[in-house]
């Protein structure tokens, strides 16, 4: 058989049988509406209440602060437009971070050409934010403070909790994107002191299209979508039941393995990035040497480029990302690793390797056999050959 | 979202490397932009009687560096520098779009290198 690696978990992950299980009966003997009143939608009113209380319970909130989304993005969007539509008389300003997923940037963007002012805060060589940059930036016309739990790129952890107690104290709205670590590391609303928390299914092998946006009760917001009066006319359209029972029997078996689950992975994870940095000359770590995902591994191989490296892993059966020009879209490497200060030639050379349930110290161990004789070859073939970086 | 052509020649690149004492040398791009790439040719009676290049890059920079070899090997001058990026990307039975551009830095990398042997040898054709 061939072989198959797939070290792209923070992409997305593979569905559980037991949430494909759990969604089953909802597609079809279940298919009811949860918005009528008849016998079929009050079951699944009560089906999509349950798995309501299963999510709020794993992060620490009230039901009722929980509406479900298509997704992350949705959720992103709905955090920075819903609050910055609704708090208009208090001010314009939103603060936020260069190396936020672009479903935070992007919204931003947005709203500062409808007349917000945004702020970016800046970043460290490991991606960390530094609170006290939240504390002098914070003027009486910000409404809204966003930093991710955890950056997708480079696995870096954002100290959410100091900036939650600078933002309670000032009476600023704090958003974080915590994509990344629902699952699988503990996030809890109130001690990282957020008032709106997006999470998302298929990071934590349930299903895609489906996700929510915490809302702590209070707190002033746009509704999202116009229509139908689901989620307390905050999210209009019928509810996606099977991705919403996926949803939460995914956050009910991540919440049994997280510990140990993050323990073995962050082992191989460090098994890895040992293994690479052995093996391999001129790598570069990128992120926080400590202070990230249990199953990040993001170096710069410099010297090559990282969408032939992505390419050359692929015809060995590993799967893997980039944040090189070539795999970015655009014709700048990663934004994440050039607000991080890495010069863009050496951005160029990006790798993540993100582990996940079925990684395996074998795989960890096939990857490091290929990896050193790939970035050789590329060197090889490179006009500036296997010393540049060196320098 | 590249074709079989492109992947072969990136699994299998042609001409690899760099000639000694080349009569022509063309350098093109950079790294900051992560692309970059150095043609040698060896001319003999106005025919390109050997060329090999060097590229850090992707995928379509290192297939269109291969393929632009392929194509100007054994060439008249006069020709070779006809081979337009849409030669190259024809060639590979075509690029994805926004990789256009590492069609056209193997094309200019071809032209820099005999421009650089008719400036060493004062010939204009």
């Amino acid at each position: 058989m061939e072989k198959f690696i797939y070290l792209d978990y923070a992409a997305t992950t593979p569905v559980r049988p037991e949430v494909v299980e759990a969604m089953m009966p909802y597609f079809t003997e279940k298919f009811g509406n949860p918005s009528s009143l008849y016998t079929e939608g009050r079951n699944a009113r009560g089906a999509i209440e349950e798995a309501r209380d299963r999510v709020a319970a794993s992060i620490g909130a009230e039901s009722r602060e929980i509406v479900f989304t298509s997704g992350g993005t949705e959720a992103d969007n709905f955090a920075i437009k819903g609050i910055a539509y609704a708090n208009e008389k208090k001010g314009n300003h939103i603060i936020t971070t260069p190396i936020e997923h672009h479903a935070v940037l992007e919204p931003c963007h947005y709203l500062r050409k409808r007349g917000f002012e945004i702020t970016y805060l800046p970043v460290d060589e490991h991606g960390m934010v530094d609170p006290a940059d939240v504390e002098r930036t914070i003027t009486g016309k910000t409404v809204l403070v966003s930093v991710m739990h955890a950056n997708n790129e480079v696995g870096t952890i954002e100290p959410l909790s100091e900036i939650g107690k600078i933002t309670r104290e000032k009476g600023v709205y704090l958003h974080t994107d915590a994509v990344q670590t629902f699952g699988h590391i503990p996030v809890d609303v109130n001690e990282l002191g957020v008032d709106l928390l997006s999470i998302s299914a298929h990071k934590l092998y349930g299903p895609k299209g489906i996700g929510a946006l915490y809302i702590r009760r209070g707190t002033r917001m746009e509704p999202f979508m116009q229509g139908g009066s689901q989620e307390n006319n905050r999210r209009a359209g019928t509810h996606n039941v099977a991705g919403i029972i996926g949803f939460a029997k995914a956050v009910e078996i991540a919440e049994k393995e997280m510990v140990s689950e993050a323990k073995r992975l962050a082992e191989l994870r460090d098994y890895l990035i040992r293994g690479i940095l052995e093996r391999i000359e001129d790598v570069r770590l990128n992120g926080h040497p400590t202070k990230r995902l249990p199953n990040n591994v993001n170096v710069c191989l410099v010297g090559a480029e990282g969408e032939a490296i992505l390419l050359s892993l692929d015809m060995e059966g590993i799967s893997s990302s980039s944040g090189s020009a070539c795999t970015s879209g655009t014709l700048d490497p990663s934004h994440v690793l050039l607000a991080m200060g890495i010069p863009a030639e050496i951005a160029h050379s990006s790798l993540r390797l993100t582990l996940g349930s079925r990684t395996t110290k074998e795989d960890i161990d096939y990857v490091l056999d290929v990896l050193p004789p790939i970035v050789k070859r590329l060197r090889a073939m490179s006009p500036l050959g296997t010393a540049w970086g060196r320098k | 979202m590249y074709s079989e052509k492109v992947m072969e020649h990136f699994r299998d690149p042609r001409n690899v490397g760099e000639i000694e004492n080349p009569d022509g040398v063309g350098e093109v791009g950079n790294p900051t932009c992560g692309d970059m790439m150095r043609i040698t040719i060896r001319v003999r009676d106005d025919v390109i009687e050997d060329i090999k290049f060097k590229t850090l890059g992707c995928g379509a920079a290192i297939a269109t560096s291969s393929m632009v070899t392929e194509l100007a090997k054994g060439m008249r001058l006069k020709e070779a520098e006809k081979i337009s990026r849409k030669d190259i990307a024809d060639a590979l039975d075509g690029l994805p779009p926004q990789k256009m551009h590492c069609s056209v830095l193997a094309a200019d990398g071809l032209r820099e290198a005999i421009g650089d042997y008719r400036s060493k040898n004062g010939s204009e054709s």
